[in-house]
């Protein structure tokens, strides 16, 4: 079905492209067209895709990401209304099944004939399956397609065992995958090490290790013989070329992939010997109206590429010639970095060192799985290398490839500590340097931009494989002041050292003290204050500052939900969250939030973190609310507060038939234990009481896994925006090893963050990452732990409940009023309509006679 | 006017422009540096009331002109180059108090009180 078509008496008469594939090539030719203003809407040309798949053009580079969450949608190359805006005739599933070149003309599967003017073939590459008996059993798959993986996803449920045939990127990549899916699994790879075209005998050593030691079985230097199969038909087994078997219920083939050439085959286009589709510098084929692009394509350099790099620089000069420029295709270099099962793997140049005369200069420590060699020339230009364990150096070697290095290259191997490795800024790179070689675009393109979104929008570097953005932020100007605002010249992590060691408690003194000149003796800002504020209230107990934050000037300094102790909602109304540790709660209790959210006529709602929202209190009724929940025995739940939110549970041992821990108590105990600690930016956890993980532990900022034998901590997970999976800390910890774990990393991120910076990006962030905390709170390498632990105890001992103390005040009910001057006066813009049985507020008084309400989205966050 | 005098020196009150009358709002010690309140004025019209450090006051409208919430008064208060403002809480966009010109979108602005001290 056409996706649009225009009326055929404008876009006959208009000479017509046909494309035949829409892979990920074929979009970027269409994306190319439109550049050039070859579309039907500019009125040049008539242009009519035909895709095989069911779905338009995805990110097939990213195709396993779908396994991390990511949906078939998020994949998608294509901009929503990108077709039609173009005019572009999109026919999905309907792949071209014959070519008339005479008549010049393609026919589709549908029965659909269309002529051409100009004829793009952009049909990919299949995956080679070798002919083994067995290889169309019940359980054997390729790996290359969405409908593949769903299909393997889908197999996998029933299946314990899983092997992939072929020990490359792809088959790696397939590997992690049925790993992933929960499958024991084997790579078996017939040359005698892993990834045999990107990386050298030691590269491939390193790499095997670090894989084996992923619990993944390798068996290189064996073919595969026959896939077996049992009596329902279904794959149960291999046999292997050196005699052994296999026991398998589930088979991927990843051997290698071949041009798609029948259809160019079938009317006697000219194709390579080992297939593909010849095609000479402009991407033309034998037939002059005729292109080629993509892993279809022979180039002109007598080789197919198999990455999309060098397919995407096919699409532009096919689209450049067509539009009637000069352009050229002469071939492109294979460099790749990757991450295959999170181990890092680069190759670039001349990787094998094939040069004449050439040098190797290697690095191995197979203990940590690091190999790193540069091939270097006679006169000392780099020619290429290979990284593996460790590819950072990846975005700054691969251009300088082709020059001679600035120091000597062991330099550049060695491990820091030992003489290296020298940081080779990328600023010494030339200007013509390819800094993202996926979309080719230079340093000097970059620099012509000040921030990476913009770098994006204008260059498209960075938005490929992503794996050039670190150098493109480097290339950035950096903005040299790390001051929190305009009112402090330090960052968060150095006020709150200033703060500890000066044991500063007033905000206004530190402002005075430390302030940034003209900022000083004013009254700083929104973004500070409250920063200072949890700075202040995070050491509280410690500087023998009040622990209660809306005591003296500190509740000067709260953002408006800390203020009040719940959180403003869009009408000016509240929501209150009382704390349920852990989610459990009794019947009684659950009976209480009914009855006070009826008598105050509140919305309520089941939280994402395991608790009741309820909605739309006024200011006044916060404490009489309050003196009911806190009677029941609830504290505040600081759902308003940067500090700690939920901890979340599953029922774990006690109930469930799989749990191994009691992961219930011990996450109320963790969150009666972290409750109201300030921090940096909020701070989720939760507790799961077996391997399966039902209360999605690893994306909390600290999530905790129970295992046969005590806890696995991981730290550095985030839900939101950006999701990061956390990583492991520490194993199989003792309940107390735990909490004294979990004490000292806090602290430590607390001391150290930026400000809103969660726990992912804060680990990210940091010079070292995972493994400096490592050093920090588990072997304590700067000697820092007993006073993290000693700044918990004081945080554990000094809590009391917001709330209580609040209640407990009247001075501070006080502020609880709408109107100063008016103090039994409810708020008459506060109102509600009814909705769905309950209420919602109702905008339409606050917009008054002029404004129509601005919704809440792109807010300023400060 | 001897006896309001006399009364100012101890507890000094706010009064707030009213029409042509001065109205009395509350007592200074209500408002905490750096904090607002609201008050409600007899025409039904909400005021937002601030103190800076140095205890100068300010008033402006209430009503958050860019989500209609009436909620400026419970914004932080922050100064920029030596003038005060106020941040809404709800998407913080700034507040100029001492003329009520929003900080960061020229064409908003909200109305400003005369207030004073007896
Ligand atoms: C109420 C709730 C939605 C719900 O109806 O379920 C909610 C509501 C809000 N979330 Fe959330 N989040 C809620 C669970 C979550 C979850 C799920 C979870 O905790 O398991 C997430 C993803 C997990 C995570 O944080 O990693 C979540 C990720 C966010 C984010 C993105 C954070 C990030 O790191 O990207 C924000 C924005 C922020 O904090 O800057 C946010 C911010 C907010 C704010 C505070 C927005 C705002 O400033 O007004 C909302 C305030 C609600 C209110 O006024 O009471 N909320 N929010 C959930 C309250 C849970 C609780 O009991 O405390
Ligand atoms: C799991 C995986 C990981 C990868 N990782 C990387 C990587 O990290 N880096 C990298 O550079 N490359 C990687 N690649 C390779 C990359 O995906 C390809 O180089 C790229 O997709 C080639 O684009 P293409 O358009 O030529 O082919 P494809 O994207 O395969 O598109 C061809 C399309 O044509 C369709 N088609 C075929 N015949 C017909 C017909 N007769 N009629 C209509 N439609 C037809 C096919 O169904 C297909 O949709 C990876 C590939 C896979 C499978
Ligand atoms: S994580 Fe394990 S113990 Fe907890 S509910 Fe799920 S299966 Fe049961
Ligand atoms: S190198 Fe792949 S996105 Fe830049």
């Amino acid at each position: 079905m056409p996706v649009s078509t225009l009326p055929t008496d404008r876009t006959s008469a208009l000479p017509t492209i046909v494309v035949v594939g829409h892979g990920m090539v074929g979009q970027r030719f269409l994306e190319a067209l439109a550049d050039r203003g070859l579309t039907a809407t500019a009125g040049t040309a008539r242009v009519v895709v035909l895709c095989e798949e069911p779905r338009a053009a995805y990110d097939r580079v990213q195709l396993t990401s779908y396994f991390a969450g990511r949906s078939p949608d998020d994949l998608s190359l294509v901009e929503p209304g990108f077709m039609q805006r173009h005019g572009f005739e999109l026919h999905l599933g309907d792949p071209a099944e014959s070519l008339d070149r005479e008549a010049r003309t393609v026919t589709a599967r549908s029965g659909e004939t269309y002529a051409y003017d100009t004829l793009v073939l952009a049909t990919g590459s299949y995956p080679f399956v070798p002919p083994v008996p067995g290889k169309d059993a019940e359980g054997c798959f390729v790996y290359r397609t969405i409908e593949d993986l769903l299909a393997i996803e889908e197999y996998a449920r029933t299946a314990r065992t899983g092997a992939v045939v072929g020990g490359g990127l792809l088959g790696l990549e397939a590997a992690g995958a049925l790993k992933g899916l929960g499958l024991d699994t084997h790579v078996v790879e017939f040359a005698p090490r892993l990834m045999p075209v990107q990386v050298d005998d030691g590269g491939g050593a390193a790499l095997l290790r670090t894989i084996e030691s992923m619990g993944l079985t390798v068996h290189t230097g064996v073919g595969t013989q026959e896939v077996t199969t049992g009596e329902d038909g279904a794959v149960n087994g291999m046999s292997l070329s050196d005699g052994s078997s296999l026991a398998t219920d589930l088979v991927v083939f990843s051997a290698g992939v071949r041009p798609r050439d029948q259809l160019a085959r079938d009317c006697g286009l000219a194709v390579g010997p080992r297939g593909g589709v010849i095609v000479d510098e402009e991407c033309r084929t034998s037939d002059p109206s005729v292109f080629a692009i993509g892993e279809c394509a022979l180039a002109s350099d007598g080789r197919v590429y198999g990455l999309v790099a060098p397919g995407y620089e096919m699409a532009q000069t096919a689209a450049e010639v067509i539009a009637g420029k000069d352009a050229a295709f002469t071939g492109a270099d294979l460099s790749t970095k990757l991450k295959l099962l999170g181990v890092d793997v680069a190759s670039f140049g001349d990787a094998h060192g094939t040069a004449e005369g050439c040098l190797d200069v290697v690095y191995a420590d197979s203990r940590s799985g690091v190999y790193k060699k540069l091939v270097i020339g006679q006169d000392g230009t780099l020619l290429g290398g290979v990284l593996v364990g460790d590819a950072e150096q990846y975005g700054t070697l691969r251009p300088m490839t082709g020059t001679v290095l600035p120091v000597a290259p062991e330099q550049l191997v060695l491990p820091a500590g030992a003489g290296g490795p020298v940081a080779l800024g990328p600023s010494t790179l030339p200007d013509e340097a390819v800094i993202c070689s996926c979309h080719n675009v230079t340093k000097g393109a970059i620099c012509a931009h000040t921030t990476l979104p913009e770098v994006k929008k204008c260059t498209k570097a960075g938005t490929g494989c992503g794996s050039c953005v670190k150098v493109i932020g480097q290339l950035l100007p950096q903005s040299t002041d790390k001051g929190v605002c305009g009112c402090f010249p330090y960052s968060r992590s150095e006020l709150y050292e200033i703060v500890r060691t000066l044991g500063v408690t007033s905000y206004a003194q530190l402002l005075d003290s430390h302030g940034r000149e003209a900022a000083r003796g004013g009254d700083g800002c929104e973004i500070c204050k409250p920063a200072v504020g949890s700075i202040i209230a995070s050491l509280a107990p410690t500087l023998g500052a009040s622990g209660y934050v809306l005591d003296g000037e500190q509740a000067a300094l709260q953002d408006t939900n800390d203020h009040f102790l719940a959180n403003l909602q869009r009408n000016g109304s509240y929501s209150i969250v009382p704390r349920i540790p852990g989610g459990e709660i009794t019947p009684e209790k659950l009976i209480v939030i009914g009855e006070v959210a009826r008598d105050f006529g509140l919305y309520t709602k089941i939280t994402g973190g395991q608790r009741i929202d309820m909605f739309g209190a006024r200011v006044d009724q916060l404490p009489l609310i309050w003196t009911r929940l806190v009677d029941a025995g609830f504290e505040s739940g600081h759902a308003y507060g940067k500090s700690l939110r939920t901890v979340k549970s599953c029922v774990g041992q006690t109930w469930c038939r799989y749990g191994v821990q009691d992961s219930v108590k011990m996450a109320i105990d963790l969150e009666l234990r972290y409750r109201g600690l300030r921090s940096p930016h909020k701070l989720k956890s939760a507790v799961s009481g077996c391997a399966r993980e039902c209360a999605e532990a690893r994306g909390k900022d600290f999530g905790i896994i129970a295992t046969a034998s005590g806890w696995n901590l991981y730290v550095g997970g985030n839900g939101g925006a950006t999701p990061r999976h956390a990583d492991l800390l520490a194993q199989d910890l003792s309940d107390a090893e735990l909490v004294r774990l979990i004490d000292r990393f806090l602290m430590f991120y607390i001391r150290t963050a930026d400000r809103l910076e969660r726990t992912s990006t804060w680990l990210d962030r940091i010079e070292g990452g995972l493994d400096h905390v490592r050093d920090v709170v588990v072997h304590d390498s700067l000697g820092l732990c007993d006073e993290l632990e000693r700044l918990m105890a004081d945080h554990v001992a000094g809590y009391r409940d917001e709330w209580a103390e609040t209640l407990n005040d009247p001075d501070r009910l006080r502020r609880f009023v709408t109107f100063v001057n008016a103090p039994d006066a409810p708020d008459p813009s506060v109102r509600f309509v009814p909705e769905r049985d309950q209420v919602r507020p109702d905008l339409e008084i606050l917009a008054g006679p002029v404004l129509a309400v601005r919704t809440l989205e792109g807010s300023v966050s400060r | 006017m001897t006896a309001t005098t006399v009364a100012t020196a101890q507890h000094p009150s706010l009064q707030l422009a009213c029409g042509e009358v001065w109205f009395t709002v509350c007592e200074l010690s209500l408002l905490t540096p750096g904090r607002g309140v609201a008050a409600l004025l007899p025409d039904g019209r909400q005021v937002a009331l601030f103190a800076d450090r140095a205890r100068q006051v300010y008033a402006i409208d209430n009503r958050d002109p860019f989500t209609g919430a009436y909620v400026l008064s419970r914004g932080l208060v922050g100064s920029d180059g030596g003038r005060p403002f106020v941040a809404s809480p709800l998407l913080k966009q700034r507040f100029d108090l001492a003329t009520g010109v929003c900080l960061d979108d020229d064409e908003v602005s909200v109305q400003v009180f005369a207030v004073r001290t007896v």
